[in-house]
């Protein structure tokens, strides 16, 4: 069947060989090695390797402006509408805190300071557009053709690109990438909400104030944004259908609610939108029922956020034409373990491909592999076991491998072991802080050596925190070998190299004294 | 010849074949039961003069002893092994007295001319206490509840002399009181006050200058020692260890003197003594240095705004508390003798300086005071401080508010009557030197934390040897300390992380030429909207090409470098190698991310800097 699927590539190939040789080169038509739709972190990244050992490589990308029209540069989500804004945005609602813990350490600080949303966003942006200006330039350095056109297939090894006034450019490659990521959601039957609502490809790019937001989901996205809103100042609530992160281990993502709650974001639970409307003081007034009792809300804001998922961007791409399968549901495009299609010599890497972790960092390493192996210069694979994340909501929440829940149902309950802790940051202790959600959890094999299956770090720099034990745990790393660490003082990554109690014994994980 | 006295035993080893590990653990276990049911055990070999003298000795004492004649059992070369794990002695005789591993024929003998295998003999019920510990800092502290938690009776002794300037302070040692928890807060004051700084880039409005105030500080972080302070006490009562207040000396073999605050005197006999005192910071011994300087002793408690401040010395000490105090908007100098932060990579000390200098910090380099010189009085008063230079004629003087010394530790070894009992310590540094299961020359007497030569003056050590220690002796474990790869922070102003060597140490340990040095500066994302310095930040890792790329030096310089640091020393404990620090996926965005995609080799001398982004 493979060898079957195979044999009119390589044909193929060989015509566009030629094709690209210049043989049958029609006006604004150009071969390529490699062609790589979409300009985010993982295609860039692709394009970039493929140029350095190389390649000839194009980058087609192209952005759509959001419902509300907002667009933006070169760099994807990640730089654009994602990890960066979202991180600095998290920052400046972090530093709100740090304000207030200054009078403790004895800065005479005053008590009222109020956040302009104006000068943060400006700063932020103008970051990010040095960014998308650095991206650039990197493509230039690596000969890297860029096109700013907007792509679809033609047929399997050719693309059509359309500029922002029209002009049409044929695009042909040995070798064609797809990344071109997703989109946010919008609910499609609320009436109101594709007129009045936003989503994260706008909020960062908001010259104003958002003012008294609605933000509507649980997804990370929609804790992370609501966290720094309210960090911010603002007056911020989450409207959850459901179970917050889902996916992620559940006691951790309820104490991360748990602690946004005691700090000021409100929940509304087991909710879901039915109307957005405008009223005549330009307020946007939310019609909500409640799932459990059937009845109905309603709450006036300046903004509503749609935070509900996102979808791939697949449907523009014509990838009919090419024969490429997406799944149907999800409409993310199908991939094997070397990220090709149902097409062979067509790939798909990051958020677009099914099954795939919506992350910049798997993403990037996915690209690099996959254009390291279509060099020829390895065969290594892209392992997705084991990848670390954090959610950059206002108590960071930072996990490598299993959730408890998982470590269960792959394992069996008698056979997993979970060490935890409830611990205080020093830092928290001069400033008062309440750290009751302050939490680390190891989920470990019962059998000796006691395998480290899933780390879970609740607490300040939590990404900083799990960076190392995400190698440790891709070293195969035993509670013995963690426990074996010696811990550096004080900090709160230490806590991990001194988790003692297990959840089974049923004894008090408070952690006191040193 | 005659027999030697006592009963012969015998070992036998069913089944040769195995040398598995679970049979080595089997006969480690038989050797422990002997040691711990025997009151004399002697592995011997039945043709060795010095075991025959031994046995001689115990015969003419008229005790009884349990003999196993290596040579004559089947296993006994494994019993040799099995033995040196344990003592960390190869040869015979190898002499245990009611649990107490006596050592060889030598020592016994020794031991017997001072009294100490009397008192050994005499067993554990004639003393007051299982276990004495003098000295209640973290390693202490430790010891003494685990040894507790172990069903034995425990005693603490801590007693704090006050610094000259008359500072002293409640339990729980140097890293509680003076050190890791006092000197971490502070510094958080002055992380803080750049977090004011850069919370107007991030759009937080607020005019007027931002002061900070000393005294407020002080008080909230005392409040929290307080509190630390009354948690141990609470915790070693709920654990039943007797705590004395009250200084510790030797005054014979298992008998220690108490002295309280008010002289009175008491004595407490103990079959174990564990010695934890720590170390004090050293003075000048120059004109006026013990009068009007202070040291970290007094700092954190200082009930004044210390002023324009001259610390001297480049230790951590040093510098992390001139850090702060630029920080908090002091006027610094460091004077420095010679090298910044010796022992630890010099290229990463340099680069920690020259970010202090960079923010303010001033640097006197190749300077030593000669004298000190009040002349005003006051909270802070005025003091001349003259210096020469090391490099030959030439003097500098200037006047400070506080003058700081941080020149180096000195263990408190010498006044606790250690001569008495005949512990040896080295004389130069005061420092006691112990085997490698923290046993000094006098069997019954150990040591652990800052006071011991060759190891490392970190707390997590101490604890970490404390509690191991404990379970050694009363809990039937033989895991020792691993002092290999421990990690460290250093909390200076950009703080910086390290596990494993310094490049200058991996290079006389495993010569230039195997080795791999990868490295990178980076910006962390939220400097750039700050507008903080880029090419500041610094990572590198020290790799041993011929065995894998193993990673054997690990240093970051760069914001939370201590919570960056402690999952990179988990993963150096399993053996981490660059290949699967590159197959390791980064955390987006963060610092530590920029371990997974190193690239460039110091060897190849390619640009570091980041260009833009």
């Amino acid at each position: 069947m493979a060898a079957a699927l195979r044999a009119p590539g390589v044909r193929f190939q060989w015509r566009i060989r030629a094709a690209a040789g210049g043989a049958r080169g029609a006006a604004g038509r150009q071969g390529y090695d490699l062609l790589v739709i979409g300009g985010g972190s993982g295609g860039l990244a692709c394009a970039k390797e493929a140029a350095q050992l190389g390649k000839k490589v194009a980058v087609v990308d192209y952005v759509e402006p959001s419902p509300r029209g907002t667009r933006w540069g070169l760099g994807g989500t990640c730089v654009n509408v994602g990890c960066i804004p979202k991180k600095l945005m998290h920052q400046a609602a972090l530093l709100g805190g740090m304000i207030r813990d200054a009078p403790h350490y004895g800065w005479e600080v005053p008590p009222l300071v109020p956040h302009d949303w104006r000068k943060m966003a400006e700063a932020v942006q103008n970051h990010v557009k040095s960014l998308n200006w650095g991206h650039r330039v990197q493509l230039q350095d690596r000969k890297v053709k860029y096109f700013n056109i907007k792509a679809s297939f033609v047929n399997e090894h050719m693309v059509c690109g359309v500029t922002k006034d029209g002009k049409e450019t044929l695009l042909s490659a040995e070798h064609i990438v797809i990344a071109t990521g997703g989109r946010p959601r919008y609910p499609t039957h609320i009436e109101g909400a594709l007129e009045y609502g936003i989503t994260s490809d706008d909020i960062f790019w908001l010259k104003e104030s958002p003012g008294k937001t609605l933000v509507v989901g649980a997804s990370y996205v929609a804790l992370e944004c609501a966290g720094f809103l309210t960090g911010l100042g603002l007056d911020a609530t989450v409207m959850v259908r459901s179970i917050p992160l889902r996916g992620f281990d559940q006691q951790m993502s309820s104490l991360v609610t748990e602690y946004m709650a005691s700090h000021g974001t409100r929940f509304l639970r087991g909710c879901t939108p039915s109307r957005v409307g405008r009223l005549p003081d330009g307020q946007l007034q939310v019609t909500w029922e409640d799932l459990a009792s059937g009845k109905k809300d309603v709450g006036t804001f300046d903004t509503v956020l749609w935070a509900i998922g996102r979808v791939p961007e697949t449907r523009s791409l014509h990838l009919e034409n090419a024969g490429v399968n997406t799944h149907p549901n999800s409409q993310k495009i199908l991939v094997d373990a070397g990220e090709a299609t149902s097409v062979p010599h067509i790939y798909a890497i990051g958020d677009v491909a099914e099954g795939r972790p919506e992350l910049t960092p798997p993403a990037v390493m996915a690209g690099k592999l996959l254009a390291r192996r279509l060099c020829g210069q390895s065969s290594d694979l892209m392992d997705y076991d084991n990848v670390p994340t954090t959610v950059f909501t206002p108590l960071e929440y930072g996990c490598v491998g299993l959730s408890e829940e998982e470590a269960v149902a792959r394992h069996g309950e008698e056979h997993v072991e979970v060490y935890h802790a409830y611990y205080k940051p020093l830092e928290f202790t001069v400033a008062e802080r309440d750290a009751s959600q302050c939490y680390i959890k190891m989920v470990c094999l019962r059998e000796p050596p006691q395998l480290v299956l899933g780390l879970h770090f609740l607490g300040p720099n939590a990404g900083e925190v799990t960076q190392g034990f995400a190698l440790g745990i891709k070293c195969g790393a035993s509670y013995a070998q963690v426990m074996r660490t010696l811990g550096i003082h004080p900090t709160c990554a230490e806590e991990v190299a001194k988790l003692r109690i297990t959840k089974r014994s049923g004894l008090d994980p408070t952690v006191t004294g040193c | 010849m005659s027999s030697p006295p006592g009963r012969r035993a015998r070992l036998s080893s069913p089944g040769t074949g195995r040398s598995s590990s679970e049979t080595r653990e089997e006969l480690r276990r038989r050797l422990l039961g002997l040691i711990e049911g025997n009151r004399v055990m002697i592995f011997s070999k039945s043709y060795c003069p010095h075991s025959t003298r031994v046995k001689e000795l115990f015969s003419s004492l008229g005790v009884e002893c349990h003999i196993l004649e290596l040579d004559q059992v089947d296993d006994g070369a494994s019993v040799q092994e099995v033995l040196s794990e344990i003592t960390n002695q190869r040869t015979v005789p190898n002499i245990f007295v009611n649990k107490v591993h006596m050592g060889g024929c030598e020592q016994t003998f020794q031991a017997h001319q001072s009294g100490v295998l009397e008192k050994l003999l005499q067993g554990d019920s004639a003393y007051d206490y299982d276990l004495i510990v003098i000295g209640g800092g973290s390693g202490g502290l430790a010891c003494a509840q685990e040894a507790a938690v172990l069903g034995k009776k425990v005693m603490v002794l801590d007693f704090v002399l006050p610094s000259p300037q008359g500072t002293s302070w409640g339990l729980g040692g140097t890293c509680v009181n003076v050190g890791c928890i006092p000197k971490k807060l502070m510094h958080q004051a002055a992380l803080l006050g750049q977090a004011l700084i850069d919370s107007r880039k991030f759009g937080w409005e607020y005019n007027q200058q931002v002061k900070h105030n000393w005294e407020t500080m002080t008080e909230a972080i005392q409040n929290h020692i307080g509190s630390l302070n009354w948690g141990y006490r609470l915790s070693l009562r709920e654990k039943a260890v007797a705590y004395v207040n009250s200084y510790g000396e030797f005054v014979e073999h298992h008998k220690i003197k108490a002295t309280n605050r008010k002289g009175q005197e008491t004595c407490y006999t103990a079959a174990k003594f564990v010695i934890a005192t720590g170390e004090r910071p050293r003075y000048l011994g120059i004109q006026g240095d013990k009068e009007y300087c202070i040291t970290s002793d007094d700092l954190f408690s200082l009930p004044y705004c210390p002023g324009k401040t001259l610390v001297v010395g480049a230790s951590y000490v040093a510098l992390e508390c001139a850090g702060f105090l630029a920080g908090l908007g002091l006027d610094v100098t460091v004077m420095v003798r010679s090298i910044l932060l010796r022992g630890f990579d010099q290229e990463m000390a340099e680069k920690v300086g020259s970010y202090m200098e960079q923010h303010g910090v001033k640097f006197l380099r190749k300077f030593v005071p000669v004298m000190i010189q009040q002349l005003e009085k006051g909270s802070p008063g005025k003091l001349r401080v003259v210096a020469e230079s090391t490099e030959g004629p030439g003097a500098v003087e200037g006047v400070y508010n506080t003058v700081l010394l941080a020149i180096g530790r000195d263990s408190c070894t010498r006044k606790i009557g250690l001569e008495k009992i005949g512990v040896k310590i080295n004389e130069k540094s005061g420092k006691i030197p112990v085997n490698d299961v923290e046993q000094t020359n006098v069997p019954y007497v150990y040591a652990i934390g800052d006071i011991l030569e060759g190891k490392l003056e970190l707390t997590p050590v101490a604890i970490q040897a404390g509690k191991l220690l404990a379970r050694r002796l009363f809990g039937g474990r033989l895991e020792k300390c691993d002092y290999i790869n421990v990690p460290t922070t250093v909390f200076t102003p950009l703080e910086y992380g390290c596990c494993g060597l310094s490049e200058e140490k991996a290079i006389e340990v495993h010569k230039k030429e195997n080795l791999e040095v990868y490295h990178t500066l980076f910006w962390p994302l939220e400097w750039t909207v700050a507008g903080r310095d880029n090419n500041t930040c610094y990572a590198k890792i020290i790799c041993n090409k011929f065995d894998n790329e193993r990673v054997v030096g690990f240093h970051i310089l760069g914001p939370n470098a201590g919570e960056v640091t402690q999952g990179f020393a988990a993963a150096m404990k399993c053996g981490l190698t660059k290949q699967l620090l590159d197959d390791t996926i980064g955390i987006h965005p963060t610092c530590g991310e920029v371990f997974t995609t190193l690239e460039i080799t110091k060897a190849s001398g390619l640009d570091i800097t980041q260009k833009g982004c």
